[in-house]
């Protein structure tokens, strides 16, 4: 005899509102507990996005081609040259979305007022613009004209250190590859805002060419930064872009290249998953009672299915389809709370209150909740997961009733 | 041909300090097709043998066969199967889910039993016309009658076509037109289909429509005639 599914699904589904009020209790809680639980992985997805992204617009673009010693010692003396031949070839096809080919050294940055040690950086503003690595906010000023301008774009905080503003001259000092003090004069012609405060500090952008020019390089570059269109999905296409660099260079990945960054990820999806268990396991409490209470009312009920023919498998069955009728509600309802609740804010949160704080974690001053399908799917797993596994020992008592005992209950 | 047969059967139960031995050593044969009385008084044991022979309740020793299949060398799924394909029961108390229409719950065994859908919608409403519940199929038993609900309960049992139906005081908690009405009605299907009856009861008016009534008490058949069947005064 096959299981009567039909027959089983009719009686689950009307006994499911023989209570109606506690049955929407109940739904109310499970349609709150999968909002929440979508709604703080959209939040700690968008926090983590946002530290990505700041992490990956800040230079370091989404995957780094560099000679090997370069990240040992980030100095002119391993430099590499411009990209050409089947490498070049290959950073203008898909999935290269963008790159750019920069001089990157530590430098010190001096006004009459006083000095900073800072990260020089010679761009071409075209490509880092493609590349979406430039500042967000020019203040004051102008950008970066071509890889030729001999200016500087300095940040606000660091013009502030500084007692500089545009139009003045600073000094700016650099290592050459004979290990010579390389010094020159420039004017600053740009003040940017950066999302995050020590980005301010820390980038000094100058033409490319004019950097090159100040270490005495000729056409070679420090790292050519690359980006595809996923951040999450570059593992694919890393191989690809190797194996065209050759032996000489190095192609790395963001993940690795900021193992912080890259670990987060992982973190985070560890953390949404013990979240979401934990709102459920508070929730769970909730279900069992529901059907400890449906079972408890129906003894007499669940006696006379047996009386009448139905296998204990089906007794089971009927209790835990209840159950999941009442979890699918839950989470239908959920999902659409989270969706209505979480696409409005898809726009920015601020967090201006606590920026501060949070710029210590690499972020800006709003925050962008992200509402994947996967969270969704997650949440949707342990709640019909844990939720049928809670499910599981109310229905197996109500299978395992005595008939005789079940019928004389009062 | 023997239907049910019950050999030495006992069942105790223990409530306090106190021992009640339910069936005493209960021997008994009934044929197919026979309508069957147990009567006696409260405690004397009807409704344990009548569980018993359903395959309901398991007795601490003895031996019942029905149909052929001895209901001890059974698994529970194996007693359910049993029951759903071969036993009828109607209860003292109407005993229907609530949340079924008449219909629905005719339907429901033939529905576990595979039935298909047309096949079991039209049977379902034959048996509901011939307990005479035609206009009623799509009311919940909240909106019938005793009498009408235990008309449902009836039309149950019989929808799935078994050989056997045990009655618990079927008529305990009926008026006596209903419980005419019921008793002509278990008769029509004892006569006309050969449905065997065991009926357990203590009211005079219903032992009367048996061919054969069993006495019990303290748990011992203490009576067995065979008798000529007569219809109920109303």
């Amino acid at each position: 005899m096959a299981f009567p599914v039909a027959a089983i699904s009719t009686l689950a589904w009307r006994n499911l509102w023989r209570n109606h009020r506690r049955t929407l209790i109940m739904l109310l809680a499970i349609t709150v507990g999968v909002w929440a639980m979508i709604f703080m992985a959209s939040l700690m997805r968008g926090m983590t996005d946002q530290m990505v992204r700041n992490g990956l617009q800040t230079l370091p673009g989404e995957v780094q081609i560099h000679q090997r010693d370069y990240l040992r010692d980030p100095s002119v003396v391993n430099s590499m040259d411009a990209p050409g031949g089947a490498l070049l070839a290959r950073l203008q096809e898909a999935p290269v979305a963008a790159w750019a080919g920069r001089v990157r050294v530590p430098a010190v940055i001096a006004s009459e007022r006083g000095n900073r040690g800072v990260t020089l950086l010679g761009i071409d503003p075209v490509a880092e613009a493609a590349l979406g690595s430039l500042p967000d906010e020019l203040v004051a000023g102008r950008a970066l004209d071509g890889p030729g301008d001999r200016g500087l774009v300095i940040g606000a905080n660091l013009a502030r250190r500084l007692e500089t503003a545009v139009g003045k001259r600073v000094v700016i000092m650099s290592q050459d590859t004979q290990n010579n003090v390389a010094e020159r004069g420039a004017r600053v012609v740009g003040i940017y805002r950066a999302r995050l405060q020590g980005s301010e500090d820390r980038y000094v952008y100058a033409g490319r060419a004019a950097v090159q020019d100040l270490l005495g390089i000729g056409e070679r570059i420090s790292e050519i930064a690359v980006t595809g269109h996923d951040y999450r999905n570059v593992a694919p296409w890393v191989p690809r872009i190797a194996a065209a660099a050759g032996t000489g260079l190095e192609v790395l990945p963001w993940t690795e290249l900021d193992t912080f960054l890259g670990s987060m990820l992982v973190v985070q999806d560890g953390f949404a998953l013990v979240f979401m268990v934990v709102v459920f396991l508070a929730l769970s409490f909730g279900l069992v009672n529901t059907l400890v209470m449906a079972v408890f009312e129906r003894v007499r009920e669940i006696g006379l299915m047996q009386a009448l023919g139905m296998r204990p498998g089906m007794i089971l069955g009927q209790i835990m389809l209840e159950s999941l009728y009442l979890l699918l509600l839950g989470l239908a309802l959920g999902n659409l709370l989270a969706l209505v609740t979480v696409k409005p804010l898809e726009s920015g949160i601020d967090i201006s209150s606590v920026a501060q704080g949070m710029e210590m974690v690499g972020m800006g001053t709003t925050l962008y909740p992200v509402l994947h399908t996967a969270d969704m799917l997650m949440s949707t797993t342990v709640v019909i997961v844990l939720g049928l596994l809670a499910s599981l020992a109310p229905a197996w008592r109500a299978s395992r009733l005595d008939p005789v005992a079940a019928l004389n209950k009062t | 041909m023997t239907d049910i047969s019950c050999r030495n059967l006992c069942k105790t139960f223990h409530q306090g300090d106190a021992t009640i031995r339910a069936l005493d050593d209960v021997s008994l044969d009934i044929e197919e097709g026979s309508f069957v009385c147990l009567s006696g008084p409260s405690g004397s044991g009807k409704t344990t043998l009548l569980n018993a022979l359903g395959g309901l309740d398991t007795p601490d020793s003895g031996e019942i066969t029905v149909g052929g299949q001895r209901l001890d060398l059974l698994s529970k799924s194996e007693l359910a199967q049993l029951r759903l394909n071969r036993i009828g029961f109607v209860f003292q108390a109407y005993n229907l889910v609530p949340v079924l229409s008449a219909r629905e719950n005719v339907e429901f065994i033939m529905q576990v039993q595979g039935v298909r859908a047309r096949e079991r919608r039209s049977l379902a409403a034959a048996v509901l016309a011939e307990v005479g519940l035609e206009d009623m199929e799509e009311r919940r038993p909240a909106q019938l009658s005793g009498g009408q609900q235990q008309r449902v309960a009836v039309a149950r049992a019989i929808a799935s076509k078994p050989a056997l139906v045990l009655a618990d005081e079927p008529t305990a908690n009926l008026d006596s037109r209903s419980a005419a009405q019921l008793m002509d009605l278990f008769v029509t299907l004892n006569t006309e289909r050969g449905v065997t009856f065991v009926i357990s009861t203590h009211d005079p008016r219903v032992m009367g429509y048996a061919g054969r009534l069993i006495s019990m008490r303290d748990g011992r058949i203490v009576a067995d005639e065979r008798q000529q069947p007569h219809a109920m005064a109303v």
